[in-house]
């Protein structure tokens, strides 16, 4: 990664160890200060009132009613919304979607901001927003995947993804001895993290402070920076503990780009936090799928042809479409693939990218048809798996950076006890009556890496600094970072202080694309290196030292001390080392990311295998996972601990996709008509009941310096088919889409 | 957030008289609190009743009856041990409700005084008979999967969505009520009102009465024995039913005398069809026996195309019900109160 590495770090002695969290304390003190826990002097209440039509345009607002109630202070509305400096249609940084910030009264969707109501208090402002009763001239909606025609779509960068294709498909499916044409659905999902979105935005001058959670502070400044006709570096962001982040907070949203705006104009510090019912709205989601898909298989049972085309949901007014069949490009060795994607823009808000972008939904799909495949092919799942295994990257042929998936699935089919799956479906029933089902499906993730930067300070009592903008989601950057880190200057944990979640630290990147572990630890490593390199110089070039002459490249450092590696006893303090050159501190800075070269060598994935057991009521219908067995190889665990959880809630939301989680429309207003928890589920504890994870060993010298992969969303993909694999063992029916509920296993 | 004034009476009778019309009692708030936060429902007064100390008592009589204060929580409730051993099948619906927070603060009245879940009820722009007389019924040409397959009208098509209020019907609860003429009491199947067309009436509370003791009968503890509720929904906990059903028998010599089955989720009150439970006396049990029930409770159930499976669930749990019931009430609550996934040991899967 970094040629600034030259003499050797320990990796390991805080890597690898199950530190629990640092932050952990204080939230569950409650110590810790999220976005919305900021109540700074003078501060005004901002609520916005949400369409609840999904397309038209409202024609009346009792901005009267509102402004008299007692406490409200200023109503904001297309009328009088003060100036942005920005374009809102304008995508100002790698992560943009066109704004919604009271441009004109047109509406989108439901749950699009119409106009923004400032109180002295909380209940004012929420009262003055509903005493503005909208009306509207509505029309016809679409939020159906079939309301409106689906189209093909130029690729363009993020939200409009690229296909894959490589071989002849045409052949593929002409060579197929066997084939599978089948299509399924996947089911809109909200973002809803614990916590909401939230804003605290003060004014100084021309100076922003903002405290809100970012998944992206640096990128996030300048995206706010830009609405304002002010420079990135005017913006301080604080966004030390996020609740949840899934993607959602990556993207500067319309109500806080108006809460801001709010500020500018009242010169006070205004607050905006959304309820649960708006987070079904602005915040992005993920866009319901339909994806065909056409296997097809030689006598050797061999794939022929993957085949699979996605169709998603994207907004009126701006691009997102899941990449739902990329998938299927990394994963099997089959003769030619063609994975494609088109569009279909209904009244709804920009779906954004939701915790698995495209790898969650498309492998619900591809991982169901791999078991239809191999159903129709008279073959165990896993070993059709197998027998296609990709032994290089599919296409290009190139060498994987590494890829234990065999050892995936040998270790998870132990443990769960795969041997001895009968073949066919409704086999096993219990004395209880319940019929249980077995399944399984393979899980890939890419391993992208952003850009970071970090800086270490190494003080005179030994103890260092550690600084990166990096945010902790809630996943445990807090702590992983950390140990990151001290292995860089070889430190305890207890040795290091971090700071993190404030922009104007060293840009720390995008905790995104389960990429931050890697790329923010990358850059704190170098860090880390960076002083070490410095201090290694200063010693060896010193003839006081008793490292004089030594090389830099033999030296190691260790609970305070720079050894030479071959002769220990030769070794200094690193506190002397600063005391003679004079030096009361050093600083080093580090920088992490992918150089393009190392991307083109080789393919990069995490990879792992689900498996599934359901059990289901034959007459009632109901289902039950009753245990998960997830197998994974992600490159070094840092933390085993917090990686254990990060696989585990990947497979309850995976759970929660199989079996759970959609939204569901009203079809004449549009209106998400179960936008709160009572009536949009995800699991509860008695719907997890066995979960477990195996980390499989992997060794990868390419990926990066230090060999991490992701493990944020990988836990997900596999799961959604396994269950929904499973649910067709234990009852023979095949249903083609998710969520999987007792009325579709009720039908005849 | 619209004002309102907040009283805490600590008598009854400063209760009845802290009165007015557009008023509302307050038990746990679980329920009326996140109406009011919705807009659905604007009460000029809040009336708190949790400081009235003689609605938490929960009193059995010598005769074997017991009365419950309105105030009792759900939770209270459940876990009396005595009370969960007189009338099992209340107690596991209970524990079948909401979750834990929730049931440690809803209240006995106020679970039976629970306003529908109808989507269209709970967002304050869609049309609603029951929360604006005349406005219209959105519900009836939508998707809403939480409908009424009997006793709807034109008007309104919504449920109830209480899994407690199941077993007091089939128990044959009595609602004790109190209002300024002083205090009556209400036979269960009485209490709830279906929809016709003044949906807006949906108890026969009279304005200005409360609840505050609920009934249950020395005769209703002698199903103990065989007393099961049932509730299917695709999450395991924590979800309203999508059909329920509680089934009670008493049992002589493997011979059934007397029989007691209510449908919950398929109407604006528990269901309970009189020649349904006729048809289960004289026989034993009898998976059969239990479909020809079943059947007949559900007679005269309609739902639209999209719904129709649901029929075919409520049938199904109804019989599944009784034949729980039929194997007998396990000594111990199960893990997963009322659950099809709450067998002890498979032995009560199956007749
Ligand atoms: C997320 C969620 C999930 C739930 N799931 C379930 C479930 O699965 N099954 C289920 O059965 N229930 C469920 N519930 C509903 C829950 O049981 C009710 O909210 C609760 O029982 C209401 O009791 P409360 O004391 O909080 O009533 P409150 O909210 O205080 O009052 C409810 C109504 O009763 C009236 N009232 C209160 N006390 C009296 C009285 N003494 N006399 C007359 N009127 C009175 C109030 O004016 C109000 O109209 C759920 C609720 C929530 C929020
Ligand atoms: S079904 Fe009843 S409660 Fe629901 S919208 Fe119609 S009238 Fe209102």
């Amino acid at each position: 990664m970094s040629d600034t590495l030259s003499p050797q770090i320990r990796f390991g002695s805080n890597a690898g160890q199950p530190a629990t969290r640092r932050d952990g304390l204080a939230k569950v003190t409650g110590v810790a200060t999220f976005a919305a826990d900021n109540t700074p002097e003078g501060l005004l209440y901002a609520v916005y009132a949400p369409a609840k039509i999904a397309r038209g345009r409202v024609s009346h607002l009792d901005v009267a009613a509102a402004e008299a109630h007692p406490g409200v202070t200023h109503v904001i509305t297309p009328q009088n919304r003060p100036e942005l400096q920005g374009d809102p249609s304008a995508k100002p940084t790698m992560f943009s979607f066109r704004t919604e910030v009271l441009q004109d009264d047109t509406v989108c969707y439901a749950g699009q901001p119409i106009a923004l109501v400032l109180g002295e208090t909380l209940e004012a402002a929420t009262e003055g927003a509903r005493l503005l009763a909208p009306q509207y001239v509505a029309d016809p909606v679409r939020v159906a995947l079939d309301d409106n025609l689906a189209t093909s779509f130029e690729p363009a960068g993020f939200g409009l993804p690229g296909g894959a294709s490589h071989g002849d498909v045409e052949a593929g499916h002409a060579a197929a001895t066997r084939s599978i044409d089948v299509s399924y659905e996947t089911a809109a999902q909200y973002h809803n993290a614990m916590e909401t979105h939230a804003i605290v935005a003060q004014w100084d001058g021309d100076r922003l402070t903002l405290d809100t959670p970012s998944q992206a502070l640096n990128l996030s400044c300048a995206g706010f920076a830009y609405f304002f006709g002010i420079p990135p570096e005017n913006v301080t962001l604080r966004s030390p503990y996020i609740g949840g982040g899934f993607g959602s907070k990556a993207i500067p949203t319309g109500p806080q780009v108006l809460a801001i705006l709010a500020a500018r104009m009242t010169q006070r510090p205004v607050k905006l936090m959304f309820t649960r019912q708006q987070m079904f709205g602005p915040v992005g989601h993920r866009g319901a799928t339909r994806q065909r898909l056409r296997l097809g298989v030689d006598e050797n049972t061999a794939l022929t042809v993957i085949d699979h085309e996605g169709l998603a949901e994207t907004s009126t007014f701006d691009d997102f479409v899941e990449p739902a069949a990329n998938a299927s490009q990394d994963l099997y060795a089959a003769g030619a693939l063609r994975a494609s994607h088109r569009l279909v823009r209904l009244d709804v808000g920009t779906p954004g990218p939701m915790r698995g972008p495209g790898e969650a939904s498309g492998s619900a799909a591809l991982e169901c048809a791999m078991d239809e495949m191999a159903e129709v092919a008279g073959m165990d799942p896993l070993e059709f798996r197998l027998r296609n295994y990709a032994e290089t990257q599919p296409g290009t042929g190139l060498p994987y950076s590494s890829k234990a998936l065999r050892e995936c699935y040998a270790e998870g089919a132990a443990r769960f006890g795969w041997e001895g799956r009968p073949l066919e479906p409704r086999q096993m029933q219990g004395a209880d009556g319940l019929l249980t089902g077995w399944g399984m499906g393979t899980a890939l993730f890419p391993c992208p890496m952003f850009a970071a930067e970090a800086r270490a300070t190494l003080r005179p009592d030994g103890t260092a600094l550690f600084e990166t903008s990096a945010v902790d989601m809630g996943q445990g950057a807090w702590t992983v970072l950390a140990q990151i880190a001290a292995d860089s200057l070889g430190l305890t944990l207890d040795q290091v202080e971090f700071r993190a979640g404030h922009s104007a630290l060293p840009d720390g990147g995008v905790a995104g694309g389960s990429g931050h572990t890697a790329t923010a630890g990358g850059a704190l490593h170098a860090a880390g290196g960076d002083v070490l390199r410095q201090l290694g110089e200063l010693a060896t070039e010193d003839p006081q030292s008793p490292l004089y002459g030594a090389g830099n490249s033999s030296l190691v450092a260790r609970d305070g001390w720079l050894l030479l590696e071959e002769d220990e006893s030769r070794r200094e303090r690193f506190a002397d080392i600063l005391i003679r050159a004079g030096q009361t501190e050093m600083t080093g800075t580090g920088h992490g990311g992918r150089a393009p070269e190392a991307a083109g060598r080789h393919a990069m994935n995490s990879h792992g295998a689900v498996f599934a057991e359901v059990k289901v009521d034959p007459d009632l219908c109901q289902v039950r996972v009753t245990r998960l067995v997830g197998a994974f190889a992600a490159g070094r665990i840092i933390n085993p601990r917090l990686t254990e959880s990060q696989l585990m809630g990947g497979m309850i939301w995976g759970t929660s996709f199989a079996l759970h989680e959609a939204a569901r429309h009203d079809r004449r207003s549009g209106r998400i008509v179960n936008a709160d928890f009572a009536g949009y589920h995800v699991p509860v504890n008695a719907d997890v009941s066995g979960l477990e994870v195996i980390t499989v060993h992997e060794d990868d010298p390419y990926v990066n310096a230090l060999g991490i992969k992701g493990v944020g969303e990988i836990g997900i993909v596999g799961t959604v088919g396994a269950i929904g694999n499973a649910i067709w063992h234990a009852t023979g029916k095949r249903v083609r889409h998710f969520p999987i509920r007792i009325a579709d296993l009720l039908a005849p | 957030m619209k004002h309102f004034d907040y009283v805490q009476p600590k008598t009854m009778d400063e209760a009845l008289a802290s009165w007015e019309p557009g008023a509302s009692w307050l038990g746990g708030g679980t329920n009326l609190v996140d109406l009011m936060k919705l807009g659905v429902t604007q009460p000029q007064r809040v009336i708190d009743l949790t400081r009235i100390p003689d609605l938490g008592e929960i009193t059995f009589q010598q005769d074997g009856s017991v009365r419950i204060g309105a105030m009792v929580s759900n939770a209270a409730l459940a876990r009396h041990a005595g009370f969960a051993q007189h009338f099992p099948m209340v107690a596991e619906a209970l524990l079948s409700g909401a979750s834990g927070q929730l049931r440690n603060m809803a209240t006995v009245a106020g679970n039976l005084m629970q306003r529908t879940r109808c989507a269209y009820f709970q967002e304050e722009t869609a049309a609603c008979n029951r929360r604006t007389p005349g406005a219209g019924c959105d519900a009836r040409d939508s998707d809403e999967e939480l409908r009424a397959l009997l006793g709807a009208s034109p008007a309104c098509v919504a449920t109830n969505p209480s899994d407690f209020c199941v077993p007091l019907a089939a128990l044959e609860a009595q609602v004790e009520v109190r209002g300024v003429n002083g205090t009556r009491e209400i036979p269960f199947a009485d209490f709830h009102l279906l929809p016709g067309d003044q949906p807006e009436r949906e108890t026969a509370l009279e304005e200005g009465e409360l609840i505050i003791a609920l009934h249950l009968s020395a005769a209703a503890a002698g199903f103990a024995r065989h007393a099961r509720y049932l509730k299917v929904r695709d999450r395991t906990s924590f979800a309203f039913a999508t059909t329920a059903a509680a089934a009670a028998l008493r049992m002589e010599d493997g011979i059934i005398t007397e029989g007691r089955l209510a449908l919950g989720a398929v109407a604006a009150r528990p269901w309970r069809v009189a020649e349904a439970e006729a048809l289960l006396v004289g026989h034993a049990p009898d998976a059969a026996l239990f479909g020809r029930a079943a059947e007949a409770a559900m007679a005269g159930a309609e739902a639209p195309a999209h719904l129709e499976w649901k029929i075919d669930l409520a049938r199904r749990t109804a019989a599944r019900a009784l034949a729980m019931a039929a194997v007998g009430t396990p000594a111990r609550m199960p893990a997963l109160p009322a659950s099809p996934f709450g067998q002890q040991n498979g032995d009560l899967a199956h007749v």
